[in-house]
């Protein structure tokens, strides 16, 4: 069962619509004791970096994360909730994230690019990774954001965009279950719904 | 790199589908929700639902057809008319809107606008902003177009800027309805005091309007119904259209 979850920030809705389509059931998380139940977990985010990880930590679950990753099971992260997935954040000001990528979330200041990013753009493959399996590399997804993930390590983006400058579009974790995707695949149509379909058919790491 | 968008409008009046020139005259164009379905499979970049009378009649923004159109549209909803309080903007969200447009409530609490991209996030609050061009100068109106505005275009742009908009839907109801193609004059004067993404509507009677104005302008985005409600356009041909003329548009 897919454990989307709830803590009062992000496009719940879109993302459930997705998972039902895919014929695929889910739960929102809205209490600790659901995450048990969770063969797989999204994290959406639409919104600001601080509110957001004050919002989780209110909730006490930012251990019931951490476990869930070191588990293997597969965790998504959406737009800010891959963006949460950093050591820190700058929106507004410095705070820290979830630590499961090594990073940190900065405005997008890219030679006098308008942001925030909003709008279709295109990802350049890196490194492969299950979530892209028969996804066409030629396709535009949705993306909408003003900040961008800076990665410590390199070694950690599957897949890169280009606005003004080269920025992370799609990251994961060493062990390879935790995936980060900027932009919104729950958005993007048909594309977007086949990296859907292919992280709910992934398998624990 | 960042593709422009196409993007379709549907005005709503009674759960219906309509659309007018220079925001009067409107004519029912058929079942949104329907439509959406027809925009849905032709994979445009995203929609536009503005309900037209929520203002004017004191009441909340349709949901219905929000509700039934984000079932089956598996891209970007904004969602307009009414809109005036935080509260409003959640019930949205959660109803499946991902973007909303605020028009009129910008101009009697500005606040809102500030208040919404705290809670939101700059990216899902679209500034709406309605212009008439009256013997040579752009005048606001709010109201679904019935009220003038006293604050000048380049005040309200760059207060709306200032408080965290996230994007500008400016609309041209001189040119509204019209087909006979946009401002870009307009667009233009706009895109050199703000430095947010536009989204330009009022005019597209061909898809040469919509080149033109990519080759001339800096937008974002252009907004279009009526070249797609009469007659046989529709945003397969746009994009193919747009695509020989090396305009840069999404990839399906």
């Amino acid at each position: 069962m897919i454990g989307i979850l709830d803590y009062g920030m992000g496009n719940l809705s879109s993302i459930a619509k997705v998972i039902e389509y895919l014929g695929v059931k889910y739960r929102f998380i809205n209490s600790e004791d659901i995450f048990a139940d969770c063969s797989h977990l999204i994290i959406p985010g639409v919104g600001a970096y601080e509110k957001a990880i004050n919002n989780i930590a209110s909730t006490n679950y930012i251990k019931h994360i951490h476990d869930f990753a070191t588990s293997g099971k597969p965790l998504l992260g959406i737009c800010l909730g891959m963006q949460l997935l950093s050591d820190r954040g700058f929106e507004p000001k410095e705070c820290n994230g979830l630590g499961l990528i090594q990073g940190d979330v900065v405005l997008m200041n890219f030679d006098g690019m308008r942001i925030p990013h909003v709008g279709w753009n295109g990802i350049e493959i890196i490194n492969n990774h299950p979530i892209l399996e028969d996804v066409k590399p030629s396709a535009d997804f949705y993306f909408v954001h003003s900040y961008y993930f800076k990665p410590t390590n390199k070694n950690c983006i599957v897949a890169q965009t280009n606005y003004g400058t080269n920025f992370p579009s799609i990251i994961c974790n060493t062990k390879k279950n935790i995936v980060g995707i900027q932009f919104h695949p729950e958005k993007s149509q048909k594309q977007g719904l086949k990296i859907m379909d292919n992280f709910v058919k992934m398998t624990p790491c | 790199m960042l593709k422009k968008r196409l993007i379709p409008v549907l005005l709503l009046r009674n759960g219906r589908m309509v659309k007018g020139v220079q925001f009067d005259n409107y004519r029912d164009t058929g079942d949104p929700i329907y439509a959406s379905r027809v925009y849905n499979s032709q994979y445009v970049d995203e929609l536009i639902i503005i309900d037209i009378d929520a203002t004017n009649e004191n009441r909340k923004t349709n949901r219905f057809v929000l509700s039934e159109v984000s079932k089956e549209c598996f891209m970007p909803l904004t969602i307009g008319g009414g809109i005036n309080s935080t509260n409003d903007i959640r019930e949205l969200l959660l109803i499946g809107a991902d973007k909303v447009v605020i028009n009129t409530a910008a101009y009697s609490h500005p606040e809102l606008i500030l208040d919404a991209a705290n809670t939101f996030g700059s990216q899902c609050i679209v500034v709406g902003i309605d212009i008439a061009l009256e013997n040579g100068k752009y005048t606001l109106y709010k109201n679904s177009g019935k009220i003038k505005c006293d604050i000048s275009l380049q005040d309200h742009i760059m207060n709306m800027e200032k408080l965290g908009a996230g994007e500008f839907f400016i609309n041209n109801i001189s040119e509204d309805g019209k087909m006979q193609g946009y401002d870009t004059e307009l667009i233009k004067y706009i895109q050199k005091i703000t430095n947010i993404p536009i989204i330009a509507c009022g005019g597209a009677g061909n898809f040469m309007h919509l080149v033109d104005v990519f080759k001339k302008t800096n937008v974002s985005a252009l907004a279009m119904a009526s070249i797609f409600h009469f007659g046989d356009n529709n945003p397969i041909r746009a994009r193919a259209h747009l695509k020989n003329y090396n305009i840069q548009i999404k990839n399906v």
